[in-house]
């Protein structure tokens, strides 16, 4: 029994992670329904921009994720401007494939510059510790930091979204992109700045990735695709919707491997196709599209 | 000008399909004869140039037709693969009748893949066929018997004992090896060919009409009485078989599979895509110009590794930005040049 809820709470905090994962590219999928196959190779990078910063400046991973912050930021947003704006159109084939040559020069440029060894971020004694809970139960200090990261990054990209002037913009442009732009509004800027604000996004699940685990230039394409399925799960155009599919991805890969450690990934899948012929538009739908 | 009294039909054809008839078949002939006088390395090339050709040619059919923009064929790639391995190690069956059947298998397979993808569209569609590939994937990886995770090899006798294998070396007193590499050449020139002839006659039927007026627009074509989700799944399915016969004759070439190369999104798809995309998507001409710059480029260009593959990325990037047509799109547009003519045109008769 122990053992069971154990995996649970385990499954639940790694939903965590890939909520993190997903909440950027949930953003993007409602503001401009651009899909980024690069999405995934973008927290790569950015976890080796946390991981460089760290180490050059002798920084506490943290702080180094919040210098990180801003260069990720204008990185999005100059890669919003400059490339992925002029994919966008009615034909879905040219973001694709720009999104999938990112993909390609991502993850070789990331070999070619740090080679294929697996890397960590030091966090030091909060790599180890953990709270009991009475019963034998114990959560790790880590995996509880990611799950409330996740929940406060929704929240505040909530807040975002329907408390802020540029957050209408965003809603405009999303609900109607030529009648926002009668009303003043530069589509192009927004969508960039929604790059900028998923990359700062990234940058948290990053900064979790390069913690809790080894990474490596190669791993980039797991994470969009989990990203992926927790995005459908939810609903598109959901960010609390987003949450509960990173959970649900998190739970089922837990117990999962809790069965075999073989089926970690697989059940993962299976979880992600059984929503899909279950409730195609997922479990909270707000968009249609 | 027309008047009311003359008779408009709309035909197939122009003025260069006699020409082009005549120059494939020359053609089709030299490739044929070729491995009796070339060397045994641009045999096995070309056995690379056919497989991706015909690869490219489904992707197109897909993509470039039925609208189905797919990022997951390495699945079907990696199932034909493991079919061929399962039917002649396991079942025993002649290596060239297994190709066969691994296509059926792998068609058979697209139909509860697609109940499930088709709920997907446009480029969410593209990242779950994603998935399906990794769920066979990590599927097969559990078949102990071929291998698990690590793969495995397909025994000699099982890789020299095609069917007419004798006759070949006994016809052009060939050592056992060399005539292996005609058979498979031949079968990956049939598969190729065949490709390319059937998706020609596809296009230029009712139902080629029919997914040109899917891939323009949906409810236009469903208003005018096409049922655009059979015909979307009937390119699915086909394809899916095409691509996993093709998968087969790749591991038979190979004669080693693993789960990891076998469903390898890079090669069996993104490459693909890249050859499709430098040629010129929905048309036939293009992946046939794609597999030849794209084949050239791997010849002097992939020992260079990662940066290779940096260059590759960089390519599609701005062959979507700046010529999205590709190169057989942008010499069509200068010379109205066809070699395949499958759009009607009106015809006026006097």
């Amino acid at each position: 029994m122990t053992v069971w809820l154990d995996t649970l709470l385990q499954g639940i905090m790694l939903g965590g992670l890939y909520a993190l994962f997903a909440a950027g590219l949930s953003l993007i999928f409602g503001i401009m329904r651009l899909v980024n196959l690069a999405h995934g190779d973008l927290i790569v990078l950015a976890a080796f921009v946390v991981l460089v910063v760290t180490s050059a400046l002798g920084l506490d991973p943290f702080l180094a994720a919040l210098l990180s912050a801003p260069i990720l930021f204008a990185f999005g947003y100059a890669l919003q401007y400059l490339l992925l704006n002029r994919t966008l159109g009615r034909d879905i084939l040219p973001p694709l494939l720009v999104t999938f040559g990112l993909s390609i020069i991502v993850q070789n440029g990331l070999l070619e510059a740090f080679s294929a060894d697996s890397r960590r971020i030091g966090a030091g004694a909060l790599e180890t510790q953990s709270l009991p809970l009475g019963g034998g139960l114990a959560v790790g200090v880590m995996p509880l930091l990611t799950l409330a990261s996740a929940v406060l990054a929704i929240l505040a990209l909530n807040f975002l979204f329907y408390r802020t002037s540029i957050g209408r913009a965003f809603r405009a442009t999303s609900d109607d992109p030529e009648t926002a732009q009668l009303m003043g509004i530069d589509n192009r800027r927004i969508f960039a700045l929604a790059m900028g604000v998923a990359m700062t996004v990234v940058t948290v699940a990053a900064l979790y990735l390069g913690m809790r685990a080894n990474f490596d230039p190669t791993i980039g394409p797991a994470r969009l695709i989990y990203a992926f399925e927790a995005v459908i799960i939810g609903g598109l155009g959901s960010l609390w919707g987003t949450l509960a599919g990173g959970i649900i991805i998190g739970l089922a890969q837990a117990i999962g491997a809790r069965i075999d450690p073989e089926w970690q990934i697989l059940a993962g899948h299976v979880a992600f196709l059984v929503v899909l012929v279950l409730k195609p538009r997922g479990l909270f739908p707000r968009a249609v599209d | 000008m027309y008047t009311s009294a003359q008779s408009v039909r709309a035909a197939v054809g122009g003025r260069f399909t006699r020409h082009t008839a005549f120059a494939g078949a020359a053609l089709l002939l030299l490739l044929v004869a070729l491995p009796t006088f070339a060397s045994r390395a641009l045999v096995q090339d070309l056995i690379f140039v056919f497989y991706m050709l015909a690869l490219a040619q489904y992707w197109n059919l897909l993509a470039g037709y039925a609208g189905l923009i797919s990022v997951g064929q390495q699945a079907f790639v990696g199932l034909g693969g493991y079919m061929l391995f399962a039917l002649t190690v396991i079942v025993g069956l002649d290596p060239l009748l297994a190709i066969a059947l691994a296509g059926v298998i792998a068609g058979l397979l697209a139909l509860p893949t697609a109940f499930v993808v088709f709920r997907l569209r446009g480029a969410y569609f593209a990242i779950g066929t994603w998935v399906v590939a990794e769920v066979y994937r990590l599927v097969l990886a559990q078949w102990k018997q071929l291998g698990g995770g690590t793969g495995t090899s397909l025994p000699p006798d099982i890789t020299n004992s095609v069917a007419g294998i004798e006759g070949v070396k006994a016809l052009f007193d060939a050592r056992t090896s060399a005539a292996r590499d005609m058979i498979l050449y031949w079968t990956a020139l049939v598969l190729a060919a065949g490709t390319i002839i059937a998706v020609y006659l596809i296009l230029r039927s009712r139902h080629g009409l029919a997914l040109a007026a899917i891939r323009d627009s949906e409810p236009a074509a469903a208003s005018a009485g096409v049922d655009n989700f059979r015909a979307k799944l009937s390119v699915y399915v086909a394809t899916a078989a095409g691509t996993g016969m093709v998968g087969a004759l790749i591991y038979l070439q190979k004669a080693r599979i693993s789960p990891d190369s076998a469903f390898a999104v890079l090669d069996w798809t993104a490459y693909v895509i890249l050859i499709v995309v430098i040629g010129g998507i929905g048309t036939i001409e293009g992946p046939i110009i794609g597999v030849l710059v794209f084949t050239l480029m791997q010849y002097y260009l992939a020992g260079y590794g990662t940066w290779y593959l940096i260059l590759l990325g960089a390519l599609a990037i701005l062959i979507m930005l700046f010529a999205p047509k590709g190169i057989w799109g942008y010499v069509s547009e200068r010379t109205n040049l066809v070699l395949f003519p499958i759009r009607r045109r009106l015809i006026a008769s006097e």
